[in-house]
This record gives structure tokens, sequence and C-alpha cells, in this order.
């Protein structure tokens, strides 16, 4: 006997004790699916036998169950299931997650069911339970599709018994295409002709396999229903279609079937053309479209109108309902039409939905959705969607056939743009291409929250956050604590060949978003503007950034950039300088402050002990003195060396000096050269405003000193330092990727990081030991963050997913580091 | 950190005797935080200098984990070179005798002396320097050296070295406003003994006594009693029930009022802050109370205010589906700290996707301002805009077009025959 099972379903097996379920179940199915009920009660009792411990096992029997269901895996319930009590708690949870329940009933006679459980000692209980049990079963048999099985089957002893496993009628994850997905075509013949050619079918499918998924809604309103059956149902039956159902199809065949339904939105036509033009078999093809399909792979999910993640691939009849009609708040607008719910709104799964339903001016992406709905038959389009290209190919109506109840509106306010509380909270793992899953704690994502939604700019903007950066090791000379040998040494030990030394600007780290034009900024990022200039934490700024930002663009247009990167935007990764237009309070609330103190106090020291020299012997104390009063005022030159009056943009300076992403992709592939070759051309269109980034390219096979020799040169004059990047930007270390860049600051810089004094000698000494192991394990984290914000944002993914990694590198910087590295 | 006290007494060099250190030996005390110098740059029959000369450890201040909101307080900081509660706890340790002033005789004479400090930390500047010295009769001369936050001071007087040592000892801690240890119930005993003689008749003493135990309430109102102030609890309330009624008031108030008149039974208060709201909204006998707030702090606050109501840790720019299915929700002073495309998020959020039946919105009136001549700029630094009532108008017709609501004003407090009220209240219902 073969019994074929939808995989997955559920399947619950009936039979007395010791009608030999359990070894049904062994022989049938893995020890993994079979959910038992005595496993139940040793797991929470330690006993398989123990009875008072009933009501718990079957608190974790119908968990685990609904787990194994709402992660899509089959699952077998070995209990004895013979009271409708019992099953009725499993026929719910397999509704609950839109699957069937299969009975697999044992039907063991009583005497054998007897006398196994008499061979089996711990199984004391008198002969009665089983002659009840048996008696249950036999009053249930009847009821059992009654009760909402979908199939039941009998085993009886001796059966050859198959068990066929077949994918729900959904799932047809195995075909790849590749597709072209049709919209709403009601009776709009001519139309689906062009269209139908302009994708290249002819009668004999297409030259190059490609299939035709229907989104249904095949008939009424339009001029030639019976024409536009007969060729969808051609195609069908030669393969080279898939049809769903639409709600109108659904409510002709119901006509067709003599039901009583009310004969409007264009039924009507439909019944007439029909009857002056009958389809052979229109009503058996009706009859059999399944509610929805995944395809390719899982990538791909059609439906009518629609279907969220939780419902893909299953089949119940509030699945079929959901596929048909969509979500209906039970309201309806000012023309009479339902209110509908904002499923795609909220859709976070990872297929692509394609739909249709109801008509848009243009189609759009929402969030992994696309409704291709283009309201044909009101005198709008036909449209198809080409999978897995994503490109849209439309055929404009002849005529407007039928009258639309309301305008077609494009969707004005896109309501992927807001962004869910979901989205953000909580703990995550965000999958990157660079650093496998990155994992976001709780409660740096709680404290991140409010930076993001109280200060940072237009999330639409925010498409990248840069990550912190590492500090090379810590010197092994006496007098420092930063040098560049022990950065060129990590890469010769990664195995990093060239490397590129760049001038670290001592500003603010600064993000600029760039488009050419408004038109850009509000097709490509959907935003205001043309563009946006933020901080490290996504902070604005500027109050206004417009200006700043037409002065960049009119350097990247005498650079012809827009030309060479092929792009109408650019982000760039920049220095905005100095450091004092952002850090002014800093500099008067602390480090002006601290300048002065300790220069009127070690001066005053200086002069008293100079005094007393002359009349007792103050030992090395005066020279120590001296010495901590040159320290102090080296600290004064190292910050004001960053600071210069700002009153306007013209005081301000950009130094650019990675070219983050354009239109053709995220530019970590290139190398620092390629990189720097555009920023110079900025800096050469616009020398009085945009600083170029001096730089020294390393082959580290050989000498290092001509780069070290310009660090030190750098650094004496008051210079912050410089950062050591593998020139190839992202390069395979030993192990994973090399730090993407380290940074080596300079002696006198220093001073306002670790105090005025901290390269006394015994002050030095105390700060060596900097476990930088955290901060770098941090910068690379946050490095594969950005990286994958930007490939996200550049394939187009929803703003939740290129959101997810800038929040996510906003979270890790609150993850508590010392400052100082 | 230096402090240099000088005397013209004759003859000048007793002022070795009366610090119990000679003048001709430089000497050095070991501090858990550096050492101590006790040096004589002068010393003469007409003039004599001693020194004390703190050589303090950078690196040996600082402690793990940030101060405040510079993540590199710790190690970029002043405490090494200015006179702060490590002075004090150098003069308690290298001149206790001095400051006990039992022997010599000559302690307990007035002599002329000076004491100089060349980097005070002044939290409340010059004036208060002069506010909390010149009353114990020093002649109080404050140098400017370019910090903002610290001054040079020298101040002279013919009195007591004790005097001195103790003045110094309780009030350089007193004008940083800060002290480098924990302070407990034992600071209070050490003020009040310290304190002898002057404090309870400093007109200052109320600002001593708070500054001294570090704003400590637990402290400050007993030590307060103990200088025979009144409770300053009983002042609070005093003052509190005397005060008009304030504008804020006034606007939980109307809030209040327009909420029971709604019929509502669950109220949300969007950006609900520590609770001052809700706190009123518990007397109303509402049957669901709730709370979101994008600032944990807040809610903590919150949470302790009013336990019976449900809160939420949310940004009110992100859509939030914990905030659906109340009756009523309030945004009473939010809408102004939201950047204008962020607004257009919360609107999305509030009337779009929560969509209570009543939205009740308060926002400054903006042309009211001008009443309050003091006001530069926004009522709030974080203000990103405030309304004029035509565009709180504008704004809120738009809300009802795009979003199906009917929307009401009412004025709240004081209303101005041109400017309006100050706060506008909109009420919208669907």
């Amino acid at each position: 006997m073969k019994i074929t099972l939808g995989d997955p379903c559920l399947v619950v097996l009936i039979g007395a004790s010791g009608s030999g379920k359990s070894t049904f179940a062994e022989r049938h199915f893995l020890p993994t699916e079979t959910v038992s009920s005595d496993a139940c009660r040793a797991l929470v009792a330690d006993d398989p036998n123990a009875q008072d411990a009933t009501e718990d096992a079957f608190a974790v029997l119908h968990e685990i169950t609904s787990r194994r269901l709402a992660r899509g895996r089959l699952t077998v319930i070995d209990a004895t299931n013979v009271q409708r009590e019992a099953r009725e708690p499993l026929v719910r949870i397999a509704r609950e997650h839109d699957l069937f329940a299969a009975a697999i009933v044992i039907d063991t006679p009583e005497a054998t069911c007897q006398a196994r459980n008499a061979t089996r000692p711990d199984r004391d209980f008198g002969e009665h339970v089983i002659r009840r049990q048996a008696r249950d079963l036999r009053r249930s048999l009847k009821f059992l599709q009654k009760e909402g099985f979908r199939f039941a089957h009998t085993v009886r002893p001796g059966d050859e018994i198959e068990i066929v496993r077949e994918p729900l009628w959904a799932n047809r994850a195995h075909e790849a295409g590749p597709f072209d997905i049709v919209g709403d075509v009601h009776g709009c013949h001519e139309e689906l002709s062009t269209l139908l050619d302009r994708l290249g079918y002819t009668e004999a499918g297409h030259p190059e396999g490609r299939r035709l998924v229907f989104v249904g809604d095949y008939v009424d309103r339009g001029p030639d229903t019976p024409n536009v059956l007969r060729t969808v149902m051609r195609l069908q039956a030669a393969g080279h279609a898939i049809a769903l159902p639409g709600n109108h199809d659904v409510k002709l065949l119901r006509k067709l079937n003599g039901r009583d339904v009310q004969v409007t939105h264009g039924l009507a036509e439909s019944l007439e053309q029909l009857e002056a033009d009958p389809v052979d078999g229109a009503a058996d093809f009706l009859k059999d479209l399944t509610s929805h399909v995944v395809l390719d792979g899982g990538r791909l999910v059609v439906a009518h109108a629609g279907m969220p993640e939780r419902y893909q691939g299953r089949s119940s009849r509030r699945v079929r309902e959901f596929a048909l009609y969509g979500e209906t708040t039970g309201e309806t607008d000012e023309f009479g039409l339902p209110v509908r719910g904002d499923w795609a709104a909220d859709y976070r799964g990872r297929a692509t939905v394609v739909y249709g339903h109801t008509p848009v001016a243009e189609p759009g992406w929402v969030n992994n959705t696309i409704n291709i709905d283009t309201g044909c038959v009101f005198g709008g389009a036909l449209t198809a969607l080409r999978w897995p290209e994503r490109e849209l190919v439309s055929v404009p109506a002849t005529r407007e056939h039928y009258a639309p109840a309301k305008p077609l509106r494009a969707l004005e306010e896109r309501p992927d743009r807001l962004l869910d509380v979901e989205d953000i909270a909580g703990k995550r793992f965000v999958q990157t291409r660079f650093a496998r899953t990155v994992t976001i704690r709780e409660e740096l994502a709680a404290g991140a929250m409010e930076v993001m939604s109280r200060f940072a700019v237009d999330p639409r903007w925010l498409v990248y956050l840069p990550p912190t950066m590492a500090p090379t090791a810590t010197s092994q000379r006496e007098d420092a604590l930063e040098h560049p040998a022990e950065a060129f040494a990590e890469y010769r030990a990664e195995g990093v060949g060239h490397v590129v030394c760049e001038e670290k600007h001592m500003g603010s780290r600064a993000i600029a978003v760039v488009c050419r034009d408004e038109a850009t900024a509000a097709t490509r990022f959907g935003a205001e503007g043309t563009g946006a200039l933020y901080t490290r934490t996504g902070r604005p700024f500027l109050d206004d950034a417009e200006p700043a930002l037409a002065r960049i663009r009119e350097a990247a247009t005498a650079a012809n950039l827009w030309e060479t990167l092929e792009s109408d935007w650019v982000v760039l990764d920049c220095e905005l300088l100095p450091w004092s237009a952002k850090a002014q309070q800093l500099i008067d609330r602390q480090y002006a402050p601290v300048g002065a103190a300790g220069t009127a106090a070690l001066e005053a020291s200086v002069a008293v002990l100079e005094t007393a020299a002359r009349r007792v012997d103050v030992g090395a104390l005066l020279e120590r003195t001296r010495e901590r009063a040159r320290r102090v005022a080296g600290y004064v030159h190292a910050y004001q060396h960053y600071n210069w009056p700002v009153s306007g943009l013209e005081d301000l300076r950009l130094a650019p000096f990675h070219v983050l992403a354009t239109e053709s992709g995220a530019c970590f592939d290139r190398d620092h050269a390629w990189h720097l070759e555009h920023c110079d051309a900025l800096a050469a269109a616009d020398p009085e405003w945009i600083r170029r980034t001096d730089r020294r390219f390393v082959d580290l096979t050989g000498s290092d000193a001509e780069a070290t020799a310009w660090w030190e040169e750098l650094t004496a004059g008051g210079g912050e330092g410089m950062v050591v990047k593998p020139l190839a930007f992202t390069t395979r270390g030993r192990r994973g990727f090399a730090q993407p860049g380290i940074k080596v600051r300079g002696r006198e810089y220093l001073r306002i990081i670790y105090g005025p004094e901290y390269d006394a000698p015994d002050q030095i000494a105390r700060l060596r030991s900097r476990a930088l192991g955290r901060k770098r394990g941090l910068a690379g984290r946050e490095f594969a963050l950005g990286v994958e914000a930007l490939e996200r944002f550049v394939r187009r993914e929803p703003l939740f997913r290129v959101h997810e990694c800038v929040f996510g590198v906003l979270a890790l910087e609150s993850e508590p580091i010392d400052p100082r590295l | 950190m230096l402090l240099s006290i000088s005397t013209t007494h004759r003859p000048a060099t007793d002022l070795g005797f009366l610090l119990h250190k000679h003048p001709d030996r430089v000497q050095a005390f070991r501090l858990p935080f550096g050492t101590a110098h006790v040096l004589y740059p002068e010393a003469t029959d007409t003039r004599c200098t001693a020194t004390l000369l703190l050589e303090i450890d950078p690196v040996g201040l600082t402690r793990r984990g940030g101060r405040g909101a510079f993540a590199l307080a710790e190690y970029v900081n002043d405490r090494p070179y200015v006179a702060s509660s490590l002075l004090s706890v150098a003069l308690v340790t290298v001149f206790k005798t001095a400051m006990e002033g039992r022997t010599p005789a000559l302690a307990q004479t007035e002599i002329p002396l000076a004491a100089e400090l060349p980097a005070v930390p002044a939290r409340g500047g010059e004036e208060l320097v002069g506010r909390l010295f010149e009353p114990l009769g020093y002649e109080v001369t404050v140098t400017d050296i370019g910090s903002g936050r610290h001054v040079g001071l020298r101040l002279a007087a013919t009195t007591r070295l004790s005097a001195l040592l103790t003045h110094l000892y309780v009030l350089l801690p007193v004008l940083d406003d800060e002290k480098h240890y924990w302070v407990d119930k034992a600071e209070i005993e050490k003020l009040l003994r310290r304190g002898e003689g002057w404090l309870n008749t400093h007109p200052e003493r109320e600002l001593i006594t708070r500054r001294y135990l570090k704003h400590e309430r637990r402290l400050v109102n007993p030590a307060l009693a103990a200088l025979g102030e009144q409770q300053p609890e009983d002042e609070q309330r005093e003052a509190a029930l005397e005060r008009p009624v304030s504008l804020k008031d006034q606007r939980l108030g109307t809030v209040q009022a327009v909420l029971r008149e709604t019929g509502a039974t669950s109220v949300i208060d969007l950006g609900c802050g520590s609770g001052a709201l809700l706190e009123r909204l518990t007397k109303d006998g509402y049957r669901v109370l709730a709370g979101a707030d994008v600032s944990a702090r807040a809610l903590e606050h919150a949470q302790r205010r009013v336990g019976s109501a449900r809160l939420f840790h949310s940004p009110l720019t992100y859509r939030d589906k914990r905030l659906r299915n109340y009756d009523a929700a309030t945004l009473v002073e939010v809408i102004e700290h939201f950047d204008p495309p962020r607004l257009r998020a919360l609107e999305q959020n509030v009337f779009g996707s929560a969509q209570p039946r009543t939205v009740i919105v308060t926002t400054p009136n903006a042309e009211y301002n001008r009443l309050w001549p003091s006001l530069e700029g926004f009522r709030h630094p974080d203000h990103r805009f405030e309304f004029t009532r035509a565009e709180f108008a504008a704004w809120a017709t738009r809300i009802e077009a795009e979003y199906g609501y009917r929307v009401r004003f009412v004025p709240v407090g004081p209303e101005d025959a041109e400017a309006g009220p100050p706060t506008q209240m909109a009420v919208f219902t669907r």
C-alpha cells in the first residue's frame, strides 16, 4: 500500500497501546521527525510511563510540534491519539501553521495489543485500558476527516507500506526558470498577444526555454475573455506556463458551477462572451489552479494578491484567501472599494514576491515585492517582469476597455521607506559577505536607537557608516607608543605585498553622498535634496549641507567624474577640516582649560624652584618640572595645530580618500591607487577647498625606510600621522581578511589622546599594554557591515536591509572600548 | 600644582615654626596620588614664603571607564595642575599640626599672610571666588589665565595661619565643585569641624554645604540642619505651593481634560519621557495606560513613577506595531524635536500605522516667543523647529487629508491678543 504525504505536513499516528505505532514510525520516518508522547514523558519526568506527567508531556509535545511546523519540517506524532480530545489540538496546530494534518490509523487487533503489552513489564496497566482505547479508536474512525484531517489512512498488520513524500503543490522551488511573470490580463487578448510577442514567445514556446507565470485574473471586464482563457490554457497544457488563480477567475468558476454570485465588476462581460464563444474545459482549468507558487530555489514567489513569508509554500484556506484577495481590513474607501492591508510594507521575507490584483500606475519595488498589475483593462498597460533579470516589459493598452472606479495612482509615499522598530531592535545577526555573521547584542542596539532616531540624517541617505580603525601594535621603542615599523611588520606577516601610506588629516570623518541632481536623489535614494554630509555617527555636519554638496558636485562635474564613474551619484569617504569645526566645544571646555591650567601651574612651579634653588638644594625636582612644562607646551601646540576659525563653508576643507560606491557598484574591490586617483581629480578641480591626500606606496618586499622617514617628517611638524592600508583595499591575510587600515599616530599628536605628559619615561611605561584585540575585532566587524550596507544599496535591496547594517555599525560603536585606541 | 604661603610678620622665618617645616630644608612626602614637596624659595627676616608643590602622577589618577560625555576626559584633564580636593588632602597630611593651630603660641596670633595659587578651578567664576573668600576677611586678587574654567588666585589677610589653611582646605574643593573621592556621612562631621567658628555665619553657607557634600541630598539636609538652616524640604514645599501654575502644568492639565472628554479607555503617551503626564492620568481610571520613549533612562524613571503603565522603548520614527490598539495617543511637546524629514516618518507611524481614534498634539507657538525678551532662538536647544499658528494649522490640515482625520485646535496657557497662546494644541479624531 502506498501512502502519499505532502512534505511538510503533520502526520498523526492513531492506535492503541501496543499496536506498533513506534515500530511503524521507526521504519518510515527519521527519529528526529517523530515526536513521541512517551519520550516527552521521559523528558519531563525521567520516566516514559509516568502517567501523572501526561499534561506536562503533551505541553512539550505540542510545543515541539509547533516549532517544527513553523520551520516547515514534516512531523510525526507517536501517541495513542485514540480520543478526539487528544487529536483536536494537533489538528489545530497544523492549521495554525497552514499545513495539512494526515492521520495514519494503526489498526491492530485488540488481542495482539494485549499480548504485546503483557510481555512488557513497564506497561502494568490493566487490560481494560487497551479495551477502552480500542473502543475509542473504532468510534473515531469515520469522523477523522470531519475533525480536520485532510487524509486518513488505515494500516493493518501485514500491509506492505510504502510512504511517498511529495512537495506541497505550491512548492515548485526546483523549477529554476528563467520566467516571465505576467500581470492581470482581464480579457485583454490583443495586448496579451503583443506582450507574448515582445517577450519572444511563439506557438512552440520560448526559444530560450523561458516560461510564463500568470498572476491570474484572466477574465472579466475586458473585450475577449474567451481567447485569453484559450491562450493561457494552451500555454499551460504545453508546459510553457504556470497559471495562478485570481479572485475574478474564482468568482467566474463559482458562477459556472451554478452558485449564486453577484454579477458585478465585469463578470457580466465574461458571461456574455463565454456564452457567445464557449471555451471547452475552462471550468476544469480554473478548478485546478494552485493558490500560489514558490519557484527558483525559493527565491521567487508569485501569487495573485501577494503572499507574506509565513504562508509561502503552505496550503490552507487562509493561504488561498490571502493569495486571492490579499489582506483586507474590512473597511471600504470613499470609492466603495475595500481598503487593503499593507502586507508589502511589513514584508521582511527573503523571497521576492511578484503579484498583481490592485492596479497601480507604475510598478514599484516595496521591500522585495512588486505589484505588476498596471491596469491594462483600465487603459493602463499589461506588464511582465523578467526573472531573474528583474526587468519590466510593458505593452500599453489599446484603449480604456473598462472605466476604473478610481484613478490609478502611483505609490506616492513608498511604504517601505518607513522602517519598523523590529528592523533594529533586539539581538541581531547580520549576514555579511566579508565577515560571516556579525552579531549585535540587544543592549547595544537599544543604546544606538536614540542616537539613530534623534540625531542621524534621514535613513534614506544613511547608506554607509565608516568603521573604527585600530592603531598599530604598540611600538617597541622606548620613547614612542606608535611607529610605522609595527604596521609594516603586521602586513608583511599577513602576506600583503603592497601597502599605501596615506596622510591622516586631523579633522572629523565625513561621509558625503552626492547626487548629480534632485531627480537622481528622488529616484535612486527616494529622498529630498541632492545628498547628505554626515559624521561617523550619522549626524548631519552642517545645518544646510546643500552648498557644500554643490561644491563637491561642481568639482565632480569639472573632473568628469560622472562620466568616468558612469554614475549620477557617488558616496565619498572624507575628512572634513578643521577639527575645531565640530570639536570647538570640546576644545573650549576640555583641551584649552587643561592647557592653560597646566601652563600656569608649571610655569609658576619652575619660577618658584628657580628662586628656591639659589638658597637650598632642590635636586632633580627643578629639571623634572621644566620637563613637564615642556611637555605641556607640546600638548598646547598639538591641539592648536588642528584649529582655525570657521565662519562659513569657505573656511572648511574637504579631504576625500575613498570613492565608496557608485551606480556600478561598491568600490571595495578597487585598489587605493584607483581611489586616490579619483580623489586627486576632485582636488585638482577645486584645489582651494578640496585637499589632496598625500601618500607613499610601499613594496613590502623591499625597504620601508622612505615611508618611515616621511612619517617622521609629517608627525614632527605636528601632523596626526598616517594610515597604512593594503593596496588592494581588501586582502585575505593568514586568518580571514587583513585589517583594512592601521593608523600610526605621531608622538606629539598622541599628547591630546593620552594626556600632555604621556611620554615621560615613568608614564609611557605604564601605557604600553593596550589590549588591542577587541578594537581590531570591532574594526573588522564594522568594516564588514559597512561594505555590506553599500553592496545591498547598490543591489537595490529594500531600505530595511541597508539600514540593518548601518544601524549595526552604530550599535557596535557603543561597545565600551578604550577610547585612546 | 602649587600653593605658596608668604608672611611679612617679623621675623618672617617664624613661618617655619608655624608650619613645623624647617625653612632650610626641602622635604618630600609620599601621597597616594603623587609626591608633595615643601620648600622655601625665600626665607628672610622681612619676608618668608613656603611652597607646597604637588607632583601628581597623571597615569596614576586615571580610572577604568569614561567620565562624562568626553571619553578621553580621564586622560586629558586638569587634575595634575590645579588646586582641587587633592590639594586639600595634601594640606591635612603635610600641614596637619599647623592646621590644628595649637602650637607654637604664635599660632594663636593673627599675622599678615598671603596665599598664591596659579591655577584654581572656579565653577562660578571670578565673582564666586569673591563671594566665598571676602566674607572671611581676605583681600582677593583674581588673575585670568586664559582658561575660561580656571583662575590664578591670591588671598591676603591678617589672620591665623590655621584659619587660612582651613579655609583653603574647605573652599578649594567647593570652588571646584568636585571631589576625587566618594563622600559619606563622615564628610558632614569633617565639614562641621573644619567650619567651626565661621561657616554658620558665612553668607554662602548653603552653597558651600551643598558643594562640599557633592549635592547629595541625604548628606546636605542634615548638615544644613546642624548649621541651623531651615529644612530645605519644607522650603521647597512652600515654594511649590506658592509658585503660580507653570505652563507645563497647564499643558498637562489641558491634555488630561481633553482626553477625558474623548471617552477613551486606553491611552498611550508617545514620547512620555519620565512619565509626568502618565502619572497624572493614573488618577483618571483608564483601563490601559501606556508610554513610549526612545530614552531607556527616561523609561526607567517612568517605570518607578507609574509602575502600572505599559512602557515601550521605541523610537517614534520607526513603525512600531506595539503602539496600535489604543483609543487615544498623545504627543506632548514632541514633534518639534524631530527634523522635518523624520517628522514624516513619525506621522506615518502614528497616524498611518498606529491609527488611534484620537491623537492630541501640543507644540510651542513660535509667535509667542517674542513675549519672552530674554529668549534667543528656540525654547529648547534640541528643538528642530517651532511652528507659528499658521504653520501648525497647515501641518495639521495635511495630516487630516493624508490620514483621514478631523482636527480642532485648543489654546493652552494665557493668550496674547496678537501672539496667541504660548502652547498650541491640535486634537485629531477619526
